[in-house]
């Protein structure tokens, strides 16, 4: 008994942080977005969905193998994400932040309307690279999709580390981002820079779609619940802290995880599935009244 | 032009408003009446908006929620919940249940007033927009008060005036649609009138004050809390009197009645008739009223050439249409309608004092 407890909870812990990865994918696009262009893009699950289409249209109709399909989907997805930013946001990048909120809104209902317009609402099946095997080790039963779901977002987060650290490219980025007028001044190219931001989120937003599609079957409201996650994982974290936004993730898939393992021991017996999006979004109101900026976040100084 | 000159321009302009209003109804069918008293409900909730996104600058992404509390209270009084094992009895007349679903919503409001000063900007729309989204399946966990997932069921009942037969009232004889039309728009007119009221004074200079510049305000004597609360308690009592009146409308309640879509849709209705203005609300209104029918190709969608019908007629392509008109909306009035009336007035204005150089 304890035994298998203990194995069921390891496995829970698994999962969690498979769950957790797509999370802080999706979170980190959020963050990314945000420290560039200062608005929350809501967006951000429906071009994560129109990605995963994509992904399988390759697959499916046009039979190319995974692996190439990938690739193709990000490169796709970066180009989507540029030209979103070039042409849709540019023109109201300078206005007040609501009339941006709006422009998101406006593109989530329409990618949403086009997804369901092109392949219909019915839900479609898009495999996982990694199989449907699952590994025993040490008596814990786990799935490969799951860890190879935590390599491949450990992986993205870490080549995203060496960009912004170790590059030209990301030094820019980030610094038309902190600051732009100076940025500028000293030669930097911001708005092409903000536009490689919205690009670079457009394609974490397709890892973490294609990852998610396995699991929950591929449809059109697929990333709907994955973008409210985000918003809880980011906020975790600190809206404007990538690494808060991975930890955050990860934090998250395993607490919501432990919540559902613990109710089927008595504990918290209140919980059941359906109030995993609740809880979640309770931890984003607890957050923010308890310390807005998150756990990795800086505090905003205002000047007067 | 003078402030006194504006004023009276503005009274002629709401008098002539209130004409058109009572008139309509012998004008179009008595079906498309019903979607104009949807137009007045939504007024009613954008006013309520606006005062505290437009005005005090607080940004609410979840003002559907406010809406339902208004509606589930106007149908518990209505239907009361004995059913479902709640103690209300119900009973109460649909008419006299709405200042009743204002008052709960605003108290409401009040209550999430006093946490939500600690936010401010995105962090605030994130934390409005979370209460948004946890409103249905909240809703389904109070079965016993609420009816769960299946809702309060109004049509046919006692207390529902018109459900089926026409209602006499003053010696005139109204259909069903004529009543809801006339009763959504005499209380919206009146929320009208009573924003006006609120925003003119000292209380509007207030929150247009805390807007502006929090530190300018604070340092002028405006107390934060004290107008921030009161906005959020106006904002939301109106909300729930426009949710009452919804429930009444569609003779039901349920948890999807107030989806989170609701909320977005009267921030998109707030920011197309233009933040911090009144009037350009009515075209907010309008818009998310008949938008989505446009999108499918009726009314004013059907000049549009047949093939983009067509399309558009296929599931997903009225989305396609709504999000790319709103995008395009922000583009070319960036401050919505009463923006561009704003800017027409200044436009005369100048005009006539250059030309008496």
């Amino acid at each position: 008994m304890v035994v298998a407890a203990f194995s069921d909870f390891m496995q829970q812990i698994v999962s969690g942080l498979a769950s957790g990865g797509v999370y802080a994918l999706l979170a980190l696009a959020l963050v990314i977005i945000h420290r560039s262009t200062g608005v929350i893009n809501f967006a951000q699950g429906e071009m994560a969905t129109l990605s995963t289409y994509i992904a399988w249209t390759l697959t499916v109709n046009h039979g190319w193998s995974y692996w190439p399909a990938f690739v193709a989907t990000l490169a796709i997805s970066f180009g989507g994400g540029v030209g979103i930013h070039r042409v849709v946001i540019r023109p109201v990048e300078r206005g007040s932040v609501l009339r941006i909120v709006i422009v998101t809104i406006g593109l989530l209902v329409a990618i949403n309307g086009f997804v369901i317009w092109q392949w219909g609402g019915e839900p479609q099946q898009l495999q996982s690279p990694f199989g449907t095997d699952t590994y025993t080790v040490g008596g814990v039963v786990v799935a490969a999709h799951d860890v190879g779901t935590i390599a491949v977002a450990l992986g993205i987060v870490f080549l995203l580390w060496l960009l912004f650290q170790f590059t030209k490219v990301g030094l820019a980025i980030r610094a038309a981002a902190v600051n732009p007028e100076e940025a500028r001044l000293v030669g930097v190219r911001v708005t092409w820079m903000l536009a490689l931001g919205w690009g670079l989120a457009a394609t974490l937003g397709a890892v973490a779609g294609m990852l998610t599609a396995p699991t929950v079957g591929l449809d059109p409201q697929m990333m709907q619940a994955v973008l409210i996650y985000a918003f809880a994982a980011a906020i975790l974290g600190g809206i404007d802290s990538p690494i808060g936004a991975v930890v955050g993730g990860l934090l998250l898939g395993v607490l919501l995880n432990m919540l559902s393992y613990l109710s089927q021991y008595g504990v918290f017996d209140w919980f059941s599935e359906e109030l995993r999006l609740p809880a979640a979004l309770l931890i984003i109101l607890v957050v923010l009244l308890v310390k807005p900026t998150g756990i990795f976040g800086r505090p905003e100084v205002k000047r007067v | 032009m003078t402030p006194r000159q504006t004023r009276i321009i503005g009274f002629v302009a709401f008098a002539a408003f209130v004409v058109v209003i009572a008139v309509l109804p012998s004008f179009i069918s008595d079906f498309k009446a019903r979607d104009y008293s949807y137009v007045g409900i939504y007024l009613i909730a954008l006013l309520g908006l606006n005062i505290l996104t437009g005005y005090t600058g607080q940004i609410s992404l979840g003002h559907g929620a406010f809406m339902a509390i208004g509606g589930y209270t106007t149908a518990i009084l209505m239907a009361g919940n004995e059913e479902f094992g709640g103690p209300l009895t119900g009973g109460m007349k649909d008419v006299w249940t709405l200042p009743i679903a204002g008052l709960v919503a605003g108290l409401f409001g009040l209550a999430f007033g006093i946490p939500a000063l600690r936010l401010s900007g995105l962090y605030l729309a994130l934390a409005t927009f979370a209460i948004a989204v946890a409103m249905p399946s909240t809703v389904k966990r109070f079965e016993e008060f609420t009816g769960g997932g299946s809702g309060i069921q109004l049509f046919g009942t006692p207390e529902l005036t018109g459900s089926i037969a026409n209602v006499k009232i003053f010696g005139w004889s109204l259909t069903p649609n004529d009543w809801m039309y006339y009763l959504a728009w005499s209380i919206a007119l009146v929320a009208f009138a009573v924003a006006w009221l609120i925003l003119r004074g000292r209380t509007g200079r207030a929150f247009r004050a805390v807007r502006d510049s929090e530190t300018a305000a604070v340092s002028s004597g405006v107390s934060l809390a004290r107008y921030k609360t009161l906005a959020f308690g106006i904002s939301a009592a109106y909300a729930g009197v426009a949710g009452g009146l919804f429930g009444i409308a569609s003779a039901f309640v349920n948890p999807d009645a107030f989806p989170v879509a609701l909320s977005i849709y009267l921030l998109v209705g707030i920011v197309v008739g233009g933040l911090g203005g009144l009037s350009g609300l009515v075209f907010g209104a309008i818009f998310i009223t008949f938008l989505p029918l446009w999108a499918q190709g009726q009314d004013l969608g059907s000049l549009l050439p047949n093939r983009i019908i067509e399309e558009t007629q296929k599931p997903g392509g009225p989305a396609i249409v709504y999000g790319v008109v709103l995008i395009l909306l922000m583009f070319v009035i960036p401050n919505g309608v009463g923006g561009l009336f704003r800017r027409i007035g200044q436009l005369i204005s100048s005009r006539r004092y250059s030309r008496s150089k």
